[in-house]
């Protein structure tokens, strides 16, 4: 049995395959309607998420399925302190898979060692979220045809974004791909990342300050939020959350063809005069999200379309 | 200067880091065994100034020293045998290490969960790195 846990959990092989069925599902989502009928979904989210978990369990109707779950630790045994250990082994009798998200590292991994159905990573603090690099794989994929070949900038908070340790994982194991680092001092790429990817796989990057002097070169601009919850100080996220605000005059410095990705909720980051840019593209990875998801959930249950 | 005898069969676990006998004593379960058993503490030292050194009379059957490396990466290992050091070994870093190094990680599911054993792997051998398997935090051991 697989369980998705870390983004590289899935070779490259395995990811284009994942890929390819969700682009087969945005052409023919019919044949796909009732591939999990009977099949259960458990959504165990410890902390709130909008986005995440709809996109999950739109995702398990969208294939016949049924969903369960509870949407905050408040609401769980965890209130009662039960373990993640003890709840994935009770749960496991009752779903067929399952989506956790934690606010502690490594939790969907200890799950993992416990139960008896797949685990899917909805997000662990500020570890690993690898369907959201899977949506931005697939955004990325349909809308600009390939994965490779590309300059990709992130910018904001890249000290504790994980969609951004996440997503540089994922694309530094394809061809030709350069990384461009827009971040205040304060919210570096982490040396980890830096050290035991970037270095060790020889991917060119460049780390800048300003985002006027890496949006030019840009093939895909990867927006984050400077999170309030991940910070122990609220003055230090007072003072960084604002540092870049995209907005229509810097986007007349960008390629024609740039994409703008977020993986959203977006705060004040990207002006709302964007959306209107055809390059704007965040509310259709969301959509992307629901489709990459189905296909995972098929993938980890072996079911195919008849 | 405090004197221990010689050993004639048996095995000095020498170098350790001044007061750090006791963990050792406790994680190698020294206390389950029979025979004689010498801890110094606070023995002088050209080298470390201060050590600790364990003194075990006869053999540690099936037991893996190596893990010893990741406690305390200056550790030595001599094996006496008939009054003599017949084998002087440095503990290896161990590939993964269960209960030895704990992940100081606020963030960690270790800082919660319960029973949860702390399993970190060897990520970087040449610069004594491990990593937890759970929250991948790099802790250094040299």
């Amino acid at each position: 049995m697989k369980h998705i846990i870390s983004p590289t959990d899935l070779t490259v092989s395995e990811l284009n395959e994942l890929l390819d069925l969700a682009e087969a599902i945005i052409q023919n989502p019919k044949k796909y309607a009732n591939v999990c009928h009977g099949k259960k979904l458990a959504t165990l989210f410890y902390e709130p998420s909008t986005r995440t978990r709809l996109s999950f369990e739109a995702a398990m109707l969208n294939l016949g399925g049924n969903i369960l779950g509870f949407s905050s630790a408040d609401s769980s045994s965890a209130a009662k302190g039960e373990s993640v250990a003890d709840t994935i082994r009770v749960i496991s009798s009752y779903a067929d898979i399952c989506a956790i998200r934690h606010p502690k590292e490594g939790a969907p991994l200890v799950a993992s060692l416990y139960s008896s159905i797949p685990v899917i990573n909805a997000g662990d603090g500020g570890h690993n979220h690898p369907t959201q690099t899977l949506t931005d794989l697939l955004t990325i994929k349909n809308l600009k045809g390939r994965l490779n070949h590309l300059t990709v900038g992130f910018c904001g908070d890249l000290m504790f974004g994980r969609t951004v340790h996440s997503l540089i994982g994922a694309l530094a194991r394809y061809d030709h791909i350069k990384f461009v680092m827009i971040s205040p001092e304060e919210l570096r790429i982490p040396t980890y990342i830096r050290e035991e990817i970037l270095d060790q796989n020889h991917i060119p990057y460049e780390e800048v300050r300003r985002l006027e002097d890496a949006i030019p070169k840009l093939d895909i601009l990867y927006m984050t939020r400077v999170q309030k919850e991940r910070f122990f100080n609220e003055e230090e996220y007072i003072r960084l959350k604002d540092t870049y605000i995209l907005d229509a005059k810097k986007m007349t410095l960008a390629k024609e063809d740039m994409l703008v990705l977020h993986p959203l909720p977006r705060v004040n980051e990207i002006a709302p005069e964007v959306d209107n840019d055809p390059r704007a593209v965040y509310f259709k990875q969301a959509q992307f999200g629901v489709y990459v998801r189905m296909a995972l959930i098929m993938k980890l249950l072996e079911v195919e379309a008849c | 200067m405090l004197n221990i005898g010689g050993l004639n069969h048996g095995i000095v676990i020498d170098h350790i880091k001044a007061g750090g006998a006791m963990k050792i004593y406790t994680y190698l379960n020294l206390e389950k065994l029979d025979c004689s058993v010498a801890i110094i503490k606070n023995a002088r030292s050209n080298k470390m100034g201060k050590k600790d050194i364990i003194k075990i009379e006869g053999t540690l059957n099936g037991l893996d020293l190596d893990v010893l490396g990741a406690l305390d990466h200056k550790i030595t290992i001599n094996i006496i045998e008939d009054g003599v050091i017949k084998e002087k070994k440095n503990p290896k870093l161990p590939e993964r290490v269960e209960n030895i190094l704990i992940c100081k990680n606020p963030r960690c599911i270790t800082s919660i969960e319960r029973n949860l054993p702390h399993v970190f792997k060897l990520s970087d051998r040449n610069n004594g790195v491990y990593r937890c398997i759970y929250c991948e935090q790099a802790l250094e051991v040299r």
